[in-house]
């Protein structure tokens, strides 16, 4: 047991996860979010993917859709040709024919790519995905056009009653190779070319005077990344059943980023936080407001300036702090700095809904429903009465944080204390 | 080792030759015509002035750079030209003045990604470290020798900056090989830390063939077997600590006052 969990960790936690996946749909049954649970699968997939390049390759990559998107298009056609031929490819081996095609994409172009590092490696994969994104809409044959080309995943015989026609037996499907690959993504990072990727990512140089050749590290781990990205991609075009040339573009790899980065790139676990929000946001999020984009930019420089780790960081040095017990006395603390926040994004939500109310709404009157508020857009009332709430939050969530951060430096320090003379005794 | 030294060995029984070594950065000759012979086992250390061209030497030496001309022949075999991890490969291994280990990896795992290679492991990811019995053996084995067991699990960061050399050292001879280069090992040190850290690179390089460079002269007169004096890019001596000590061209060259010193300080300690 204690093996199986230094080469694939807690098989425990694994266990939890695969119940997790089955059980989930049975607790959510709209069909929304049967629809939403399988759009996560495929984005845990692909931010997994994404991050064995980020967060375990260095490898700031910006056109990680390109392996995603060929991925699909390849899947769907494979889907179309088979059941056009009546050959035996069953469809819940289609988004391998994904996975295969990510794989030879990024034979092709992670040849070119992983050759540099760095900023020079970003700037090339930009580069590629715009080249990929251009040709899309050069040529129709393959990628559809303005249209995209569609499929139909029920072409395929029958097995056991597994049509694929109802959204749940293909959440299944999605569930299925989502365990799959994460356990094999997370079994890559024990093994010798997951810890040389590391160790590429901190210092290339010395790589190479340890007897390897760093390139080729990136470049064998770009290919493996492409494959489970294009796996990722043959789901997604099982599910939507239509690709078209957006699956390519450059708004979806830099989604993947920001998503990535948000979940946390340093931990194996935190882009699946990533790619929950990442749908979240896109399905709901984007109902509930035009200026979703907006908030997500601002939440994603927030978080880049006040925790780089992303959230599985933040979770991973509060359990630290709640394993030294030394939470509870932090917990007054986070409670202010928590109603301050909320002070805060109350009045920028409001402010930014207002703006965007007088920009694009304005025909429907001046009044903005918020939260159960009305806000009238052309009084100065509504403005100055938001500003000042806005400035009362950034005054209290100020002081908060300066308490907050004091408590959190002198929690730190005990525990370094604990830790080191523990470390000292025999 | 001993029994070698006086003869005149033939350029296969050497560990590392170099011949008529040159080295341009635009028009500017860094090394000129550098030539030097190092037998199998012998400890070797390389002084000169700043500038010299002690680390460029290095550079050459390890693949960091192309030389200009000449020949760089390791245990009888053409490495000019070749890459550091071939050069690696085939048995050369160096350390570097700035200390160069993986950051955020563990004292641990920094040694055992070092041995990889030299174990057969190659690029495979379709086996798990933790299974590798001789990967770690290995690697627990350096740590011991290097005196970080007791760090097994820091984050190399963390660790003290004598440390963190104990660990570049470590990651240096991790692979096995046969000729060590060691960059300025004891540069930032006390005194007291270098004393003991010499011990340590006596110790874990025995047997193996060892270039180093160094400033400290007490250091270099009681670590090498013999010293080449390298100025403006050329091997002017290349002798005994006490040839090189009595040589006149090399106390007009470039020793001078730091030999008298050296003799000064190592006579004060007794030896």
């Amino acid at each position: 047991m204690q093996r199986w969990n230094a080469r694939i960790g807690s098989v425990w936690l694994w266990a939890l996860f695969a119940a997790l996946l089955l059980v989930v749909p049975q607790v959510f049954t709209s069909g929304l979010s049967v629809t939403m649970l399988s759009q996560m699968g495929i984005a845990i997939i692909a931010c997994l993917s994404y991050n064995m390049l980020l967060g375990q390759g260095g490898m700031l990559s910006f056109g990680h859709a390109v392996y995603t998107g060929l991925g699909a298009f390849v899947s769907i056609h494979a889907l179309n040709m088979y059941s056009g031929a009546g050959m035996p490819l069953p469809v819940s081996l289609v988004p391998l024919a994904g996975g295969l095609a990510g794989m030879a994409f990024a034979v092709l172009f992670g040849y070119v790519t992983t050759r540099k590092s760095g900023t020079t490696f970003a700037m090339i994969t930009l580069g590629l995905a715009e080249l990929v994104f251009a040709m899309s809409l050069m040529v129709p044959e393959f990628f559809g056009g303005e249209g995209g080309i569609s499929g139909n995943r029920m072409s395929g015989p029958a097995v056991m009653g597994i049509t694929f026609g109802p959204a749940k037996q293909v959440y299944y499907l999605i569930a299925a190779y989502t365990m799959v690959c994460v356990v094999l993504m997370y079994a890559f990072t024990q093994t010798p070319l997951g810890r040389l990727l590391n160790a590429v990512r901190d210092n290339p140089e010395r790589v190479e005077f340890i007897g390897y050749n760093p390139q080729r590290v990136r470049y064998t781990a770009f290919i493996i990344a492409g494959f489970f990205a294009g796996i990722s991609g043959g789901l997604g075009a099982l599910n939507f059943e239509i690709v078209n040339a957006e699956v390519v573009g450059a708004a979806r790899s830099g989604a993947y980023l920001l998503f990535t980065f948000l979940g946390g790139a340093t931990f194996f676990f935190g882009p699946i936080i990533g790619a929950v929000l990442m749908v979240l946001a896109f399905v709901l999020l984007s109902e509930y407001t035009q200026a979703w984009l907006l908030y997500l930019g601002l939440v994603f420089m927030v978080m880049v300036m006040y925790a780089p780790g992303g959230i599985a960081s933040l979770i991973m040095l509060n359990l630290q702090v709640a394993r030294h017990g030394k939470l509870r006395p932090l917990l007054p603390a986070y409670g202010v700095l928590a109603a301050a926040s909320l002070v805060l994004l109350v009045a920028v939500a409001a402010l930014v809904e207002m703006v965007y109310h007088r920009q694009l709404n304005s025909a429907m009157g001046s009044v903005v429903n918020f939260m159960g508020l009305p806000l009238d857009t052309t009084s100065a009332q509504s403005w100055l009465g938001l500003c000042a709430v806005l400035a009362l939050g950034v005054w209290i969530f100020s002081l908060a944080q300066g308490r907050f951060g004091a408590r959190w430096d002198a929690a730190q320090e005990a525990i370094e204390k604990e830790t080191h003379s523990a470390g000292a005794a025999p | 080792m001993s029994a070698s030294i006086h003869s005149k060995a033939s350029s296969v029984s050497m560990a590392l030759e170099l011949r008529d070594l040159r080295k341009s950065f635009g028009k500017t000759e860094i090394i000129r015509g550098a030539s030097l012979a190092v037998r199998q086992g012998e400890r070797v250390a390389i002084i000169g002035p700043n500038g010299a061209g002690k680390s460029t030497l290095f550079n050459l030496i390890s693949g960091r750079m192309a030389p200009t001309s000449g020949d760089i022949i390791l245990n009888g075999q053409q490495i000019k030209g070749k890459k550091p991890f071939e050069i690696n490969r085939m048995g050369l291994s160096r350390s570097f003045q700035i200390t160069n280990i993986f950051p955020k990896l563990s004292v641990f795992e920094n040694l055992r990604c070092s041995v990889l290679w030299s174990l057969g492991y190659g690029y495979t990811f379709l086996k798990f470290l933790v299974d590798l019995d001789d990967a770690n053996a290995r690697a627990q084995e350096l740590m011991e020798m290097i005196g970080l067991h007791k760090k097994r699990d820091v984050v190399a960061l963390n660790l003290t900056y004598a440390e963190q050399r104990a660990l570049e050292v470590g990651i240096t001879i991790a692979g096995g090989a046969n000729v060590i280069l060691l960059d300025e090992p004891t540069a930032g040190m006390s005194k007291s830390e270098t004393t003991r850290f010499i011990a340590l690179i006596k110790q874990v390089t025995e047997g193996k063939t060892l270039l180093t460079v160094e400033h400290d002269m007490g250091v270099v007169f009681g670590l090498a077997d013999r010293i080449a004096v390298l100025v403006y890019g050329e091997v002017i001596a290349f002798d005994t600590p006490d040839a090189v000590r009595a040589s006149a061209r090399v106390q007009e060259a470039y020793l001078g006052s730091s030999v008298a010193d050296a003799q000064v300080g190592e006579s004060a300690q007794g030896h």
